[in-house]
């Protein structure tokens, strides 16, 4: 394996008193990415969410090691300054703060500061590979926009922020062809011009079509039960969790 | 500007500024507010008999008006040392070093230059603005408009268009603070645009904080001929600190036919502050009024700008925010009165109640019966910042006419716990994220601000947002 990125190990997580994850070790190196699928309910959201921070979710034991360092000491700006991202299924919307401010606030978190100018040129550029409008950038953030622009505006900060690793919770869902096209262009620009690494959570192969994939686990009921290369996928493509839930 | 404009400088009527009442032995030897003193401030000022007349009716309305009885507890105000608060209105006088700390620091944070602080702080003068001040008022005044102080303007060609206005629309028999304001009134613009006159840069009362009795019983009398259109912009981000801790100012804004008028206000008074303002414009037909409102600072505030409809096809916008943090019980809101045919009315309000602040909103809104075909909108959102602070919505419609469109909208929130984490995820700090939010909720008024005011109101959010966690 590439020089490690994240490294999971043992770790059992709470949500409202109930244990979601029981034990999930998982590894990723440098500029790989990595797909996790499962049936609905299996924690695999959970896991996104418990390597963000979000206060919700309990660690009860196990680490998280990330770039080498202890995540878990640390709040959820603390982790995305470390270079940890995370693609919200449902992104919140934030009435009457616009994308670019946003956008802005969070890219002069990694320490430097930038004009305004310089900063638009930066954007736009990433906003043609997505194919989105610059009107978008007034616009308040994700407030009214349709569920593939949501998506879009994800994607968008992914490529502005340039994390380490990216977590991608359902980007795919509920999107048309069209719109899952274009996430996945964008996905492809962050695996082919940044050295990060991916963790791509998902129900469907349609996203994976076009991105180059070096392993895949299958999440059942909070633990890891299955691990291996992109044929995995397939074959999960074609006859479904059946045998997993069945063991 | 240029700089050599700066020669108008001795120009200034500095008889205006000058303080003369440096020995104030000779008001201790009564406490109350007595015809003496208000004989005595009218002679300082130089008022006209008309004046004086109204000063002396209006103190005999004050001393025969009850306290006000409803809303926030203002007995923290000594009325039996009113005469303090009038003394230090013609005073103004303090030391830096009696200023608080906090208002300090603030000045610190917001970046103001040492001798604005201390003009802002009601401890030095300060003539630069009075020279940007004077410099807008040649700007103005090669337009026909007239913009100057209420003093001076008494005792030219508009006398008579004072006495007609003054205090007509706000009479002192309004309420007990209206009846001192008219005895003890001090210092104030008085703004005259005539007919068909558009005027494109905003006017800025900010320019006169330092006159005397700015920021106490300042009386600001507007008035628009037909057509015209004027921005007012009163007051400023940065704190306002006084010896006094009583303003009882007074706002009458006459909007003519087809006129439109702006009014800006951010305000910020220490928080030691009983703001009892009052605000009132009345349209002619197809007059607009907008207010755009801000409260930050004082102890505790009543506020409520009033717009009279008064002629058909007349209509008012009204934009708000409210601050209230610890310590602060801020009761704002409006009126409007729709006393025309197709009359609108749309309010947008914010209030924002943080570490345990009061933020109540007021409203009340009267179709008469003669306001047929007329609409009114009230929508007013609230947001707690914490569990111990608290904010109420209390509108009142009274609707003569069935032939009317009213509605009204009140929503009360919290800063959603996701939505804090969504910008955390981003490499946003919790305090950070949660300004951002607060500063977006605002985000109503600060777009209808000229730039530079809506970039001094989120920095100030962003201060008020200082320590908000845990």
């Amino acid at each position: 394996m590439s020089e490690e990125i994240l490294n999971v190990s043992s770790l059992k997580v709470n949500a409202s008193e109930r244990e979601i994850l029981r034990g999930v070790d998982l590894k990723i190196g440098k500029g790989e990415t990595h797909v996790l699928m499962g049936p609905n309910g299996a924690g695999k959201s959970t896991l996104g969410y418990a390597l963000m921070g979000h206060p919700s979710y309990e660690v009860t034991s196990g680490r998280i090691g990330f770039m080498g360092e202890d995540l878990l000491d640390m709040t959820p700006d603390k982790r995305a300054k470390a270079g940890l991202f995370l693609s919200f299924q449902n992104p919140v919307e934030v009435p009457g703060v616009s994308l670019l401010d946003f956008l802005r606030t969070a890219y002069e978190q990694k320490g430097e500061r930038i004009s305004l100018l310089k900063f638009r040129k930066l954007v736009k550029e990433k906003m043609q590979i997505l194919n989105m409008d610059e009107s978008y950038l007034e616009r308040s953030l994700n407030a009214g926009f349709s569920g593939g622009e949501k998506k879009k505006a994800e994607i968008l900060q992914l490529l502005v922020l340039e994390p380490r690793l990216a977590i991608l919770d359902e980007t795919d869902s509920g999107l048309d062809v069209d719109a899952v096209k274009t996430v996945s262009v964008g996905v492809e620009h962050f695996q082919k011009e940044t050295e990060g690494s991916l963790l791509i959570i998902t129900h469907s192969t349609r996203i994976l079509e076009s991105l180059k994939v070096d392993k895949t686990h299958v999440m059942v009921a909070g633990k890891i039960v299955d691990n291996g290369g992109p044929e995995l996928v397939e074959e999960i493509n074609a006859s479904g969790f059946e045998k997993y839930l069945k063991e | 500007m240029s700089d050599r404009e700066k020669t108008f400088v001795d120009d200034i009527d500095r008889e205006l500024y000058d303080f003369r009442f440096d020995s104030t032995d000779s008001y201790r030897l009564e406490s109350g507010l007595t015809e003496e003193i208000v004989r005595q401030l009218s002679k300082e000022k130089n008022d006209p008999g008309w004046m004086l007349e109204l000063r002396l009716k209006a103190l005999d309305i004050y001393n025969k008006t009850k306290m006000v009885e409803w809303g926030p507890d203002i007995s923290g105000l000594d009325m039996d040392k009113i005469d303090t608060y009038v003394r230090s209105n013609t005073t103004m006088k303090g030391k830096w070093s009696e200023v608080p700390e906090e208002i300090k620091e603030t000045f610190e944070r917001l970046g103001i230059p040492q001798a604005e602080r201390e003009s802002l702080a009601g401890v030095g003068a300060q003539y630069d603005s009075e020279l940007v001040y004077h410099n807008i008022r040649e700007d103005v005044k090669k337009l026909g408009v007239v913009y100057t102080d209420l003093e001076s303007a008494m005792h030219g060609e508009y006398e008579q268009m004072i006495k007609d206005h003054f205090m007509k629309l706000v009479p002192p028999t309004d309420h007990k603070f209206a009846a001192l304001h008219g005895a003890v009134w001090s210092g104030g613009s008085f703004v005259y645009v005539p007919k068909g006159v558009k005027v494109e840069i905003p006017l800025q009362s900010y320019f006169r904080l330092n006159a005397p009795g700015a920021g106490q019983f300042e009386h600001t009398l507007i008035i628009l001929d037909e057509g015209a259109d004027l921005h007012f912009i009163e007051g400023c981000s940065a704190p306002k600190y006084n010896v006094a801790n009583l303003h009882a100012g007074c706002v009458e804004l006459f909007v003519g036919k087809n006129a439109k008028l702006r009014y800006s206000t951010i305000e910020n008074w220490s928080k030691n502050m009983y703001n009892l303002n009052t605000k009132r414009a009345i349209c002619d037909e197809g007059g607009k009024i907008e207010w755009v409102s801000g409260s930050f600072g004082s102890h505790v505030s009543y506020l409520y700008p009033m717009s009279i409809l008064n002629g058909k096809g007349s209509s008012c916008e009204f934009t708000g925010i409210t601050f209230a943090g610890k310590g602060q019980n801020l009761d704002t809101g409006l009126k409007v009165v729709h006393n025309a045919p197709e009359t609108s009315s749309v309010v947008s309000t914010r209030s924002i109640s943080k570490s345990g602040g009061i933020s109540t909103f007021r409203s009340a809104v009267t179709i008469m019966p003669a306001a047929k075909k007329s609409r009114s909108t009230v929508s007013c959102q609230s947001l707690m910042v914490d569990d111990i602070s608290r904010s109420d919505t209390i509108p009142a419609m009274d609707i003569r006419t069935p032939d009317a469109d009213v509605g009204h909208e009140a929503t009360i929130g919290r800063i959603s716990d996701d939505a804090v984490f969504y910008m955390m995820s981003r490499g946003i700090s919790e305090e950070d994220a949660r300004a951002m939010i607060v500063s977006g909720f605002a985000e109503n008024v600060s777009k209808e601000l000229p730039l530079e005011y809506a970039v001094e109101m989120n920095n100030l959010i962003r201060l008020e947002m200082k320590g908000s966690i845990g």
